[in-house]
């Protein structure tokens, strides 16, 4: 189904106008920027997962030569408890300091000890080293279970948890919360076929490329600038004032090229080290670098944990009922994904009795972050497995349940809201029709090898929030466009599409640049799938004020009032003299002798977004003897709303998919029974490279979003969101065993046939 | 402590003279000492590709090479690819088929595709993905790369 | 890291005496993959690299019915040889898959040997071509064979002093096959969870005359496993007697259980690989 509308420059494939830096090698990022007379900075870290820390001594650092300032917890401003919205949730700033250093304890291996800047890095990395720090290790919990055993090892001794409004102390559960709708134990009742089963998944990385890093100035007047790479520009200010109890209006924060995210660069690590550091030093900017082994080990990678999913359906093949518990590790601090995770479990479905209970558990791991979708991935792996436990218990199509049973426009999304227009039936139809469905799949792979075909459902809600956006005329006719969002992935193109749409222009005549904090009005992050959708929006809004303004212009020029003037097809027209009219070049060139430049400002804060439904078709083949997989061939559908630059839509599909792809055959935290992550490398970690993955197919389903003035749905994070379970569906298909425990590894497929097959 | 060494090599087809440290690898040669910072670090221990150049016409990963290993050869870094007469095909293809999305990796794959077209410009689907395993993408999944590549081929 | 000095060698002399001086504080240093990542992550320190790129004789690649490979020759430059790779398949097979096209580029067999990690893949292959390795110093050379070379995991049998200046591998005749399989969850990148290096040479009348078969990652040291090449010697090659051979393959090995997989998953890939390996080396030795 794909949108009606006729637009010029929606829906073509402009070249994206950032391209030609990054093609280059010229795009500067984060790691590049290199400043007069910049210091060069490490960081201490941990070698424990959980230790007091009883003394620090820097002496050593400090009498190196070409050491220049050192720092600890000591340099950190007390902070108090004090609850801060940082774009993502909330978060109370004492763990945000400690995480930032360790004050006292250490909660996970990797966490900051303390921090050098010096002349070179190499002189730095070996300041570290000559720092003492003399540790009491203490028992350590890694897992959401060991965490809440009794006698668990109390990881943040202060913490109050909140157990389904209880205060709760002496704990590592930071929250449980519960959803309940309808009558769950009558809907259980009304069930003649009920599935349980519970749902293990190991933390799993972003692995974005590029590594965080943050360069710093502290200058004598009390500002600070940072060059940095993140998603959120606003929200990093936010933090470091926060941190460092300074008024935001004195940080500056810089965002360079981002190496991706994918969630991972909302929360700020380097940036108060660096700032420090350079205010110890005497202003000097400071730069520091993670190393990939620092990124796995203190960065926020997404959650482990389990869930359990029970779902009870009639004689009919309707749900009558489903429950779930979803127990997330949070990492060394709280905060998991947690209540996205409760938003989506059943969100594809319309069911009438259903509860959720989600627990937020402190662990000593890294402190969770974002990850596309986050949450939403290990709720499907285990609803979408369900699911196709009872299709084959009650001998139904796994398409035609979940039509069926489809969540739709007016149904309750089991944690509450009501569904506006969404696509979910269209999205699933799409997939029944695609050739990839419709074609046969040949079970004999060769040489022994077995195929499967697993397909399952994802969702994701969306968010809208603020952004801002500034618009100028030149004098040739092209508009620059001043945003604040920075761009992980081909956003400054398709915002600009939706400025060039409103304008009558095309892609080209609008120059999109992402600025600093001070450049530009507040802006969330580039994170929930929002940039295109929300920012797209004030682009839009400000390409209307500027037609509003040129209007006047126009009127003033031929002598008319607005009201006479029309704007069309990218022409200033009167409404009665047709022998009076421009384009927008021609006005453009005329400004500087009427009047003066013309600006405009679109800002926008959305409270609704629009959710994104896809469905993802895999074929496997897998090798018995060794328990390799293989994906041979991949398809994903999805509502995309309306895709504004298809071919950026089709590569967030692609991209999700094949996270979720190594997230469901490879990726995991391999951690040690002291709590060190063991295989922190790209070599070990075992990210999907060019040779394990075949072309992935994309279906765009285009179900307009109402509340976009383009019909723009999020794209970006629904498409991890179904592989885990698909795959672990596909698996079952070619093998008859069901894997409840992710990474689905060859070593896990061989003691399953093992078990099977005695 | 160790003295710099000096090295004298060719960059890009440009003869280059400099002071280095002897245990500071071609990457952080490249991207501290020569400002040639189009090659990215990812992962600094020769897993992910991002640092990849031609070194006498083969691909390396530039941080598993010590920068005083370059003294007489050459070397060609991203900064070398497009020439007065314009972009090389594949920075185009790249462009047009939306093979990049964050960029941070793109600089390797160019080098290493481009490498890969001038020693097997037949190469099929399976052999690109072959070559360009040592390249780690986790934007794309890597299907529109593949794409661009066979787009020159074309 | 620890600063260390950089010299880029040109004569044997020059290495052996750099060396000599150093003792453990110095190394060769071929593609860098493992040393300087090594060096990097803080696992030794040294004082000096001696770069061995530009002695001649570690660069030496003579094929001469028996083969001569200088320790400074990449694997890359092994596959593109068509005459090599002919005449030791086994040697093929792990050059091709050892990391990517960048690593391939730079690192050689004898580093990959020095390295002496089990898992390393191209020992094994070695090993079944019945590789010996040329060992030099300031006092002179001694010969071992690959198969004696490695004592432990990351140690081997090289004094303070002393480097390998090449491998010399026997010229195989022409009824013998070889073949190196390991298994790796991806198909690129990773390193194995187990390999299996075999080696046949079959007599006139298509008997099994020699066998041999070395194991990766499954033991401290690259596990050759001579009971296979007692069961096969005088049989046929048939699928029969390869899955007999796999079946004492997985009784040979004392593997661990770490990240990269169990100690009963690398038991039951030893016993296939090894199958596996025999059938294609047994292909390869009849197509001669």
């Amino acid at each position: 189904m794909v949108s009606t509308q006729e637009y010029k420059v929606i829906g073509t494939r402009p070249i994206r106008h950032d391209g030609l830096d990054k093609v280059t090698g010229r795009a500067v990022y984060g790691a590049d920027i290199k400043l007069p007379g910049m210091l060069y900075g490490d960081v201490l870290r941990s070698p424990h997962a959980h230790a007091r820390i009883k003394s620090v001594d820097t002496s050593g650092a400090e009498a190196m030569d070409g050491v220049i300032a050192v720092m600890t917890s000591a340099d950190m401003p007390e902070a108090g408890d004090k609850i801060v919205d940082l774009g993502e949730g909330e978060i109370n700033l004492k763990y945000a300091s400690n995480h930032i250093i360790a004050s006292g304890k250490v909660n996970f291996k990797g966490h900051p000890v303390a921090a050098v800047a010096a002349t070179s890095t190499n002189i730095a990395r070996e300041a570290v080293r000559a720092i003492k720090v003399e540790y009491e290790v203490l028992p350590s919990a890694i897992t959401v279970d060991e965490a809440l055993a009794d006698g668990a090892p109390i990881i943040c001794e202060e913490m109050v948890g909140d157990d389904l409004g209880e205060e709760v102390k002496n704990t590592n559960m930071a929250s449980h919360f519960r959803h309940e709708f309808g009558d769950l134990e009558k809907g259980f009742s009304e069930a003649t076929t009920i599935v349980e089963h519970r749902y293990d998944l190991a933390m799993v990385h972003q692995g974005y490329i590029e590594p965080q890093n943050a360069t710093a100035v502290w200058n004598e007047e009390g500002r600070i600038k940072v060059w940095v790479s993140t998603q959120g520009s606003f929200s990093t200010r936010t933090q470091i004032a926060g941190v460092l109890q300074i008024d935001e209006s004195r940080i500056n924060v810089v965002p360079l090229e981002i190496g991706g995210g994918f969630g991972g660069k909302i929360p700020i690590y380097l940036e108060p080290l660096a700032a420090i550091l350079s205010k110890k030093s005497g202003g000097k900017p400071v730069r520091i670098l993670m190393d990939r082994t620092d990124v796995f080990d203190a960065t926020g990678p997404t959650p482990g944990g389990w869930v359990n999913v029970k779902m009870g359906v009639n004689d009919e093949g309707i749900i009558t009922a489903a429950e779930s518990d979803i127990r997330f590790d949070a990492g060394g601090f709280p905060g998991s994904p947690v209540g996205a995770a409760a938003m989506c479990v059943f969100s594809c479905y319309d069911i009438a009795n259903t509860r959720i209970d989600g627990y937020d558990i402190i662990v000593n791991k890294p402190k969770t972050a974002a990850y596309r979708a986050p949450g939403s991935t290990h709720v499907a792996f285990a609803t979408e497995s369900v699911v196709d436990e009872i299709c084959e218990k009650i001998g139904m199509d796994v398409v035609e349940f979940r039509l069926k049973n489809a969540s739709k426009e007016g149904s309750r999304r089991a944690d509450g809201p009501i569904f506006p227009l969404i696509g979910n039936v269209e999205t699933l139809e799409a997939s029944q029709a695609s050739p990839h469905w419709q074609s046969e799949l040949v079970r004999d792979g060769g040489n022994g090898k077995l195929r499967g075909r697993g397909i399952a459902n994802g969702y994701w809600f969306n968010i809208g929030f603020k952004s801002s956006v500034n618009l100028s005329v030149n004098t040739d006719g092209t508009v620059m466009l001043v945003e604040g969002s920075t761009d992980i992935g081909g956003t400054r193109v398709s915002i600009a599409m939706q400025a060039a749409e409103v304008l009558g222009i095309p892609a080209e005549d609008v120059r999109p640049t992402v600025v600093d904090t001070d450049s530009v009005g507040y802006t969330d992050v580039t994170g929930g799938s929002r940039t295109c959708y929300a920012t797209g929006y004030a682009a839009y809004n400000a390409a209307k004020s500027l037609i509003t303004k040129l209007t006047t212009r126009a009127a003033s020029i031929w002598d008319l009032s607005e009201d006479q003037i029309e704007f069309s097809e990218g022409k200033f027209a009167s409404k009665s003299d047709p022998e009076l009219s421009m384009t927008f070049k021609e006005l453009a060139s005329q400004l500087n002798d009427t009047g003066g430049p013309v600006n405009s400002t679109g800002a926008v804060d959305l409270e609704n977004a629009g959710g994104s439904f896809a469905t993802h078709i895999v074929d496997l083949e897998i090798d018995p003897e060794t328990g390799k997989t293989d994906v041979v061939r991949y398809t994903t559908v999805q509502d995309v709303g309306t895709a504004i630059h298809p071919s950026y839509v089709e590569g967030q599909m692609q991209g999700g998919a094949v996270q979720g792809i190594g997230w469901a055959l490879n990726e995991e935290y391999f951690m040690s029974d002291e709590g060190a992550m063991e295989n922190a490398s790209f070599l070990d970690y075992r990210m999907p490279t060019s040779l394990d993955l075949p072309e992935i197919e994309t279906i765009l389903v285009e179900v307009p979003n109402p509340v976009h003035p383009y019909g723009v749905r999020g794209v970006g994070e629904t498409p991890i969101v179904p592989p885990v379970a698909a795959i672990a569906n596909a698996i079952y298909d070619a093998l008859g065993i069901r894997l409840r425990s992710a990474p689905m590894n060859p070593g896990r497929i061989l003691v399953a046939l093992k078990e099977k097959n005695g | 402590m160790v003295d710099k060494i000096h090295v004298k090599t060719t960059i890009n087809g440009l003869p280059q003279e400099f002071l280095v440290d002897p245990f500071m690898s071609l990457l952080e040669t490249l991207r501290d000492v020569l400002n040639l910072t189009g090659t990215k670090e990812g992962c600094n221990d020769g897993n992910c590709g991002a640092c990849t150049v031609v070194l006498d016409g083969r691909i390396v990963d530039s941080c598993c090479v010590l920068g005083a290993e370059i003294e007489g050869k050459t070397v060609e870094t991203i900064e070398g690819m497009a020439g007065p007469d314009g972009l090389h095909p594949l920075q185009q293809a790249f462009l047009e088929e939306a093979a990049l999305q964050c960029g941070i990796c793109t600089p390797g794959f160019l080098v290493s595709a481009k490498a890969l077209l001038e020693r097997e410009p037949e190469a099929d689907e399976h052999r690109i993905r072959y070559w360009l395993a040592g390249n780690l993408c986790r934007c794309t999944g890597y299907d529109k790369i593949i794409k661009a590549v066979q787009k020159v081929q074309a | 890291m620890h600063p260390f000095d950089y010299v880029a060698a040109t004569s044997v002399d020059q290495v052996n005496s750099v060396l000599a001086e150093h003792g453990k504080r110095a190394r060769p240093l071929v593609g860098g993959t493992d040393l300087l990542v090594q060096l990097r992550g803080g696992r030794f320190e040294l004082d000096v690299v001696v770069d061995i790129k530009g002695v001649p004789e570690a660069n030496v690649l003579d094929l001469n019915g028996s083969l001569k490979m200088g320790s400074a020759v990449s694997c890359a430059t092994v596959y593109e040889n068509e005459a090599i790779s002919a005449a030791f398949p086994g040697l093929m097979d792990a050059a091709e898959l050892i990391g990517g096209i960048q690593i391939q580029s730079r690192a050689s067999m004898a580093g990959n040997l020095c390295n002496s990690t089990p898992s390393g893949d191209t020992i094994g292959p070695m090993i079944v071509h019945g590789g010996q390795v040329n060992i030099v110093s300031s006092s002179g050379s001694r010969t071992v064979a690959v198969e004696d070379f490695c004592t432990g995991p990351g140690r081997n049998v090289l004094e303070d002093g002393e480097w390998v200046l090449d491998i010399t591998f026997p010229a195989p005749s022409s009824s013998f096959g070889a073949a190196y399989e390991r298994f790796i969850p991806r198909n690129e990148m990773d390193i194995a969870v187990a390999g299996a290096a075999s080696s046949l040479t079959l007599d006139g009348s298509g008997n099994i005359s020699e066998a041999k078969v070395s194991l990766a990652a499954v033991g401290p040291t690259p596990v050759t496993v001579g009971a296979i090449g007692d069961l096969l010697e005088g049989k046929t090659p048939t699928a029969e007697n390869f899955e007999a051979a796999g079946k004492i393959a997985y009784d040979a090995v004392s593997p661990i259980s770490d990240m990269r997989g169990t100690i009963e998953q690398r038991r039951h890939l030893s016993g296939v690989l090894t199958r596996r390996t025999l059938a294609k080396a047994a292909e390869r030795a009849k197509a001669g």
